[in-house]
């Protein structure tokens, strides 16, 4: 019957129906992708450029001056001996087993992808602190992007872009900048209420009280989101490598297909010895940028 | 106090809170009370019809509880506010027609702001925040600390330059909120319950620096506060406001002396007027004068007088008390002689500007009224014990 069928399961769309609008919208959007693919593919040839260099950069030079310089970068953000010798050990650690290449072309993409996030997210939590508009129509963005698998939002890249490093970074930057905006768009907001009426009382144009206060003051909370940030992309490395962004992740893939379990485990244990680099020394470095703020800081 | 020249002139100043204020101003006008149009139309009525002008060089206090309007006004003074309606002339100019840049200039150069959570920059050093004000104006490096120092040292707190603010006491940031506000030159200093945060006798330090520093710079200070003792220790003349109405306006002795409502009168119950007023303020005019040069027209002013004693003035000041008795003895020997000193008796006079309190003692010592100098030494007044009885007893409202 019937009435009986629409109570037991659920009323849905005519199968054929929902066909014809997933080719619909399948066949506009690779009919966009044909139409404009090279334009966007042409719009992002300076990035990949970028990216390109930096990991030749890294590749070609000796791998003992390259050591060095993570080294050294290492010790003057954090200034701290512990630190700074448990990353040289691990780097060497990682290129004795064989990783230092794909461990190379992984830093590279986190750091450009890191560079681009913030380059994009940090304007964008700034525009979402001055409006409540923006702010509103931002946030339910952001929840979508961090909730929507990751995978899902692969596709139309690939499809647009094909694949290669330039989708995986797009994807990678997707994915990875929610926390920038966000904790730039709360710093700037959890600001003294009275540190910026002051400002303006002395008549500081918006963009002074931009730079002179705001951003100063929002500036611990804004490195949480930046760290943040690179540990979403980090983990997103893995996820990127299916579309053809060689590293650390592509051993991983091979290794789940393969049932490779000490390939996986290593390359898995390189992805984490990165992420305890970019983390502590990030970390390090905002504290001691902020150490005069003292232990009460600005809140 | 010359009470001459207007500085800051407010007219009809009207502000409502709330997503339309303009669609409730007609009702603001026919007088909705505060909580009816908190209550029925969800908004906040700010001010209501605020006159007021402040003069050049005075300290106009603004008082009121809190929740009463104290900081919305003051905000309106330099716009970080901007009013429902009214005007709000500044050295004749309107500043509600100032455009974006030009409002920059005004609260750059005219007016700073003292804040009460200090609202100094964590992240700048000391001296850099004081040096604020003309780092916005875009002043030299080098200069704007030079100044900033010099004024750190005239708040006290030279050697503190290059610390944080979160390494000083409240009392110390606050010096360095006032420094900052000096900073810049600007004539009118805003003070928005600056001391109230602060302990009462890093409060009372604060009150004395203020005082001092007003002295050799003749400011223009619009000082908010809750504290009553604090409103008349500063205060040149004292607004009160009360639910966003101002209901009075005047020297503090007026508000002392005459309350002009039972609100106004509940606020000053509880002064101590002895701390708080002046001999000046209760002493009545020197009535018992004796000015004559001889013996026999002393006598005969003594005679048109309502007791039977007197102050003797000659040229130089104040003398002493003549008795009546006295006289009539000098009289009898020689009528024609000249005041001297012989019939004066000498009596300490009190200075019209000493505290109420202090002179008490006195009052209570003497049988006469007390005679009350001025800073020349000439008699100015005088005062009785009954007067000094009379205004430390219930406060009596104005007719
Ligand atoms: N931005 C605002 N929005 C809504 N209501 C406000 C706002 N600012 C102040 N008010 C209200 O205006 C009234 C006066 O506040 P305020 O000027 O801060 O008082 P005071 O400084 O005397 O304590 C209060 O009832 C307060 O709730
Ligand atoms: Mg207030």
């Amino acid at each position: 019957m019937a009435e009986k069928s629409w109570l037991q399961d659920f009323p849905q769309m005519d199968r054929g129906d929902l066909i014809g609008i997933r080719k619909t919208l399948d066949g506009a959007y690779r009919s966009f992708s044909r139409e404009f693919g090279d334009t966007i593919e042409a719009f992002f040839d300076p990035l990949l450029r970028f990216l390109v260099w930096f990991e030749q950069l890294l590749l070609q030079s000796p791998w003992w001056l390259v050591l060095g310089a993570i080294t050294a970068m290492v010790w003057l953000a954090s200034r701290s001996w512990k630190l700074t010798t448990g990353i040289t050990l691990a780097m060497v650690a990682i290129g004795y087993f064989g990783m230092w290449d794909n461990t190379m072309r992984t830093l590279s993409m986190i750091t450009v992808c890191t560079v681009m996030a913030i380059i994009l997210g940090i304007p964008i939590g700034i525009f979402m602190a001055r409006s409540d508009r923006v702010q509103s129509t931002v946030t339910p963005i952001l929840d979508v992007m961090q909730t929507m698998p990751a995978f899902v939002y692969l596709i139309p890249v690939v499809m647009l872009l094909g694949i290669g490093k330039v989708p995986g970074l797009i994807a990678v930057i997707i994915y990875a900048i929610p926390p920038v905006i966000r904790l730039t768009n709360l710093g700037i907001r959890l600001v003294d209420k009275e540190v910026l009426e002051a400002a303006s009382a002395y008549g500081a144009s918006s963009t002074q009280r931009l730079f002179g206060v705001q951003l100063p003051l929002a500036m611990p909370t804004i490195m949480a989101g930046i760290n943040q940030t690179i540990m979403m992309a980090l983990a997103m490395v893995v996820i990127a490598s299916m579309i053809g962004v060689k590293g650390l992740g592509q051993p991983v893939l091979k290794s789940i297909t393969n049932q490779y379990f000490t390939l996986g485990l290593l390359n898995g244990l390189a992805i984490v010895a990165l992420a305890i680099m970019f983390d502590r020394v990030s970390q390090a470095w905002a504290k001691r940028s902020q150490k005069h703020l003292g232990g009460t800081g600005h809140v | 106090m010359s009470d001459s020249q207007e500085l800051i002139k407010i007219q009809n100043l009207y502000k409502v809170f709330g997503r339309k204020p303009n669609a409730f101003m007609d009702k603001v006008r026919a007088g909705i009370s505060k909580d009816e149009l908190l209550t029925q139309h969800d908004h906040t009525l700010g001010l209501k019809d605020i006159n007021l002008t402040i003069n050049k060089g005075e300290i106009f206090v603004i008082m009121g509880l809190s929740g009463s309007g104290k900081s919305t006004l003051i905000r309106h003074f330099n716009r970080l506010i901007d009013p429902t309606e009214g005007q709000i002339l500044v050295d004749g100019e309107d500043v509600m027609s100032l455009g974006k840049k030009a409002l920059e200039q005004f609260r750059r150069h005219k007016m700073s702001m003292v804040f009460q959570r200090f609202g100094l920059m964590p992240h700048r050093t000391v001296i850099d925040n004081v040096a604020y004000g003309l780092s916005v104006q875009g002043v030299p490096r080098k200069e704007r600390r030079e100044k900033a120092a010099t004024w750190l040292e005239t708040v006290g707190l030279k050697g503190y330059e290059e610390q944080y603010p979160s390494q000083l006491s409240g009392g110390q940031q606050q010096r360095v909120g006032l420094a900052r506000a000096l900073c810049t030159d600007a004539e009118i200093l805003l003070m928005d319950e600056a001391f109230s945060a602060l302990d009462p006798l890093i409060r009372s330090e604060m009150q004395d620096q203020l005082i001092e520093l007003q002295a050799g710079l003749h400011k223009t200070i619009v000082f908010i506060t809750h504290d009553l003792d604090e409103a008349l220790r500063l205060g040149d003349r004292i607004a009160i406001l009360k639910d966003g109405e101002l209901v009075q306006v005047g020297k503090p002795e007026d508000i002392l002396l005459h309350p002009a409502t039972d609100y106004v009168e509940a606020f000053v119950k509880d002064v101590n007027r002895a701390r708080a007023l002046t001999v000046e303020t209760v002493m009545q005019p020197p009535l018992n004068r004796i000015t004559a040069e001889t013996i026999c027209g002393a006598l005969e002013q003594m005679k048109k007088l309502p007791e039977s004693y007197g102050y003797y003035v000659n040229e130089d000041g104040y003398q002493g008390v003549v008795l009546q008795e006295t006289l009539e003895q000098a009289y009898e020997e020689d009528a024609d002689a000249r005041m001297c000193i012989k019939v004066v008796e000498p009596l300490a006079a009190v200075s019209c500007d000493a505290v109420l309190e202090t002179v008490i003692p006195d009052t209570l010592e003497t049988d006469y009224h007390l005679p009350v100098v001025d800073e020349d030494g000439g008699l100015h007044g005088e005062l009785s014990r009954s007067a000094v009885v009379e205004v430390l007893g219930t406060p009596h409202r104005a007719a």
